[in-house]
């Protein structure tokens, strides 16, 4: 399976909640018309500039060891490193919402229209995570189709700089997956261009195998431990689905 | 309430067509420039600045009053030119080498001209030399550097080594944010300041210039 994922942008719009999440504005602020006011004409410039799309691409356990290799710059044991023998299926994806929303951001704050530019930003970085959603949820299809998903499996995802996974492993996810087709560049600092994009693996198995403790070395430095409510939406996506299978 | 005090609340509400008519009527009312721009404008930012660190506000409203100040200010600027009323200081500011991400670094661009700063905004990345050699020429106090990714934070240490190699340390004052950036690195780097947030950076830059 190798293919591209396309998407309209209103189907990676955040709604206001967790954008204002991302902002660190509590949802009350939600019913003052002014905050959303900003979302809304936020949202507006988004649906007129973004282009959202991704790209998928099957990948074995042995040509993702070497694709998790990189540069030999990883922490020594960390959470992917763990799960690649463990896993059923994996698949490197890449998406982004394009470079127009990129310039909208830059053109509002041009404009003196900080408030929006900002709302904007952080409207955008929540919408690619929907973008990678949206590639997540095309793999497991595909992996449905093929009779290798079912109730008892679940999936999550990892990215480079992130996990322990050091971020110049992004040359040779870069080199395997060729982002470039969907317009996505790696600049030499690892950064990717346009910004508002996503990198990494999915990793698709049995539930448990992704309920690991954040006990690894690479841990300790991580500021949101923010896997700890991914794998409880992930258990809890499981936990639903094996209650329908019933 | 007075026309200042008009402004400033104009001005914490974000309203910039008001902020900008009552500057212009505080102009008419031969107030003094200087006076409107201190007792008025800043005055307005320092009230928003103050409620934003308490968490009473937050930051997409700073940036409404950020806009205010700024539609105040563009009728002020000829006259405090003419007058000769200096900035708070000169700050050169930019995300460093090999780096795009420049949200961050607007948002202390914009607070740092909010409390009275001049600030030339050198944009993304940018290389160490073009730092220096604009503080240089622009005589400029502080320079400002911002970085959003572990592989491009170096380049703030290859911006403080070259104010050292040119003996502008002490002159040249160095200040680093940005999500991977913390103070034990800044000073590991021996950058003079290191701002944890866009506000707290405005501190930090005030502090700078008030030790020199």
């Amino acid at each position: 399976m190798n293919e591209i994922v396309t998407m309209a942008p209103h189907q990676v719009l955040p709604d206001a909640g967790p954008v204002l999440e991302a902002l660190g504005v509590p949802k009350d602020r939600l019913a003052c018309d002014r905050t959303r006011d900003l979302y809304e004409a936020a949202a507006e410039v988004f649906v007129a500039t973004a282009a959202p799309i991704g790209c998928l691409g099957e990948i074995t356990s042995d040509e993702f060891a070497a694709v998790y290799l990189g540069e030999g710059r990883n922490h020594a044991r960390t959470p992917v490193g763990d799960l690649i023998g463990r896993a059923d299926a994996l698949a490197l994806f890449a998406v982004t919402v394009g470079e127009g929303v990129g310039r909208a951001i830059t053109n509002r704050f041009h404009a003196r229209d900080f408030a929006v530019g900002y709302v904007l930003d952080a409207l955008a970085s929540v919408a690619t995570e929907k973008a990678a959603d949206v590639a997540e949820r095309r793999f497991r299809e595909r992996l449905g189709q093929r009779g290798r998903w079912g109730t008892g499996s679940g999936l999550m995802r990892y990215s480079p700089g992130y996990c322990g996974w050091d971020v110049s492993g992004q040359l040779k996810l870069f080199q395997h997956l060729q982002p470039q087709r969907i317009g996505i560049a790696l600049r030499e600092s690892f950064l990717m261009e346009p910004l508002k994009s996503i990198s990494g693996v999915l990793i698709a198995g049995p539930r448990e195998i992704h309920a690991f403790d954040d006990d690894y070395a690479c841990c300790t430095s991580c500021e949101t431990h923010d896997c700890r409510q991914r794998i409880q939406a992930m258990m809890a996506v499981g936990a639903s689905q094996t209650r329908q299978g019933d | 309430m007075d026309i200042l005090a008009e402004l400033s609340a104009a001005l914490q509400a974000g309203e910039d067509t008001k902020v900008a008519e009552l500057t212009e009527g505080a102009i008419a009312a031969a107030l003094a420039p200087k006076r409107i721009l201190d007792d008025g404008l800043i005055a307005g930012m320092a009230v928003v600045g103050a409620r934003f660190k308490a968490h009473e506000i937050f930051l997409p409203d700073v940036l409404m009053a950020a806009k205010a100040m700024y539609a105040g200010l563009d009728r002020l600027r000829p006259l405090l030119v003419r007058d000769g009323v200096p900035a708070l200081g000169k700050v050169v500011l930019g995300t460093v080498q090999g780096d795009l991400h420049d949200i961050g670094k607007n948002l202390v661009g914009i607070m740092l001209r909010g409390a009275g700063f001049e600030v030339i905004d050198l944009g993304n990345d940018v290389a160490p030399e073009r730092f220096v050699d604009t503080a240089e020429r622009e005589g400029a106090s502080v320079i400002g550097l911002s970085a959003l990714l572990t592989t491009t934070m170096p380049g703030m240490g290859r911006v403080v080594d070259l104010v050292r190699r040119r003996e502008l340390a002490g002159r040249i004052r160095v200040i680093v944010g940005g999500a991977p950036v913390c103070s034990s690195y800044a000073a590991e780097i021996g950058a003079d300041a290191y701002g944890f947030d866009a506000a707290n950076a405005v501190d930090r830059v005030k502090d700078l210039i008030h030790a020199r």
